[in-house]
């Protein structure tokens, strides 16, 4: 990764993250037709909702009957880690039309968050439309692109966890935060690690008594004033 | 699986709670600013959020008790991490995890 923020550099950024979203994708595409289905639902699911992980969420609830207003309500549980995000990033794009912030926001994930927040060490603080965009549009259409090939391949293969490809997003959350610790100078790096050893033990300690779909978001918060106290009070 | 109607209209409802969840503070931070409090509370946002993602997927929650461990994952966590510090390479890192829960998958058939 370098400073540049041009299409061509946000492709190659992009490039390693594509075969996570290939690995997942497939995955999703496979279990939502073994759930039963269609392809072209699992492809509609995958461009309208394109929520990753709440996806299988969604079809876990859709196949067992789950009214539908409850099923909304999870997601929102389990995307609401987006208004974090969103929030985090939107600064950086205050110098540009509202129309392109809409589109940055419309296509972000957990993966393209990372990579930006990733290219800022780079870049002297630095995020543009044109890279971010790029970003965005690679990963979605690599998403979309492998449901349909994975719902087409369920026919053929009943149990993708096999393989291990559902491994593939939780790789690429440990490679980004890896990559955030060692390039990120805003905050002291033993801080950095003091934040991600209080996270493992809260979630640890959170999975008795909340809901998983709520967890993220609740450890993610709690974990940032922690952060911020210990800064103030050590670093 | 219920009809094509209800998943259709599941589907656009998920998106549109996740749409919104997604845009609303580009929308509101176009006229707004955040002070500096709130923007010191947002940089740890991406190693707490990145590390809470990892994590969960570790264990298997039972409420009321402690959450059990995900052997799969949390043995294939140690050569992603290994490969992390000596590749610091995003695409090598996804490959060997992958590789490494098949291999365990196959192996201990966990």
């Amino acid at each position: 990764m370098n400073g540049e923020l041009t299409v061509p550099a946000a492709t190659k950024d992009t490039l390693p993250t594509v075969f996570g979203y290939i690995g997942i994708g497939l995955a999703f595409g496979i279990v939502g037709k073994a759930a039963g289905l269609s392809p072209l639902l699992v492809t509609l699911m995958s461009i309208i909702t394109y929520a990753g992980s709440a996806q299988f969420v969604v079809v876990s609830l859709l196949a067992a009957h789950s009214p539908i207003l409850s099923i909304i309500f999870s997601v929102f549980l389990v995307n609401s880690r987006m208004i974090l995000m969103s929030t985090t990033l939107a600064p950086y794009f205050k110098h540009e039309s509202m129309i392109k912030n809409i589109l940055v926001g419309s296509l972000l994930t957990d993966e393209s968050f990372a990579l930006g927040m990733n290219k800022l060490n780079y870049s002297d603080n630095h995020l543009n439309f044109p890279w971010f965009n790029t970003a965005n549009l690679l990963a979605y259409m690599t998403w979309i692109l492998s449901s349909l090939v994975g719902a087409v391949l369920g026919n053929f293969i009943s149990n993708p966890e096999k393989f291990g490809l559902d491994f593939a997003l939780v790789a690429m959350f440990i490679g980004l935060l890896y990559l955030q610790l060692i390039s990120d100078r805003s905050i002291k790096f033993n801080l950095q690690l003091i934040v991600v050893g209080f996270v493992l033990v809260a979630i640890y300690f959170g999975l008795i008594f909340i809901p998983s779909s709520l967890l993220i978001l609740l450890v993610t918060l709690v974990a940032c004033t922690f952060g911020v106290v210990m800064k103030h009070a050590f670093f | 699986m219920p009809s094509f109607n209800f998943v259709l209209l599941t589907i656009v409802g998920t998106g549109l709670v996740t749409w919104i969840s997604r845009i609303t503070p580009f929308v509101l931070l176009k006229k707004f600013e955040l002070s500096k409090g709130v923007v010191e509370f947002l940089s740890f946002v991406p190693i707490a959020i990145m590390s809470a993602l990892w994590f969960e997927n570790l264990f298997i929650q039972h409420i009321g008790q402690l959450p059990s461990i995900e052997w799969g994952n949390f043995l294939a966590s140690v050569p992603t991490v290994i490969a992390a510090i000596i590749s610091k390479n995003l695409l090598v890192i996804v490959i060997v995890g992958v590789i490494s829960l098949g291999v365990i998958r196959f192996v201990f058939g966990l």
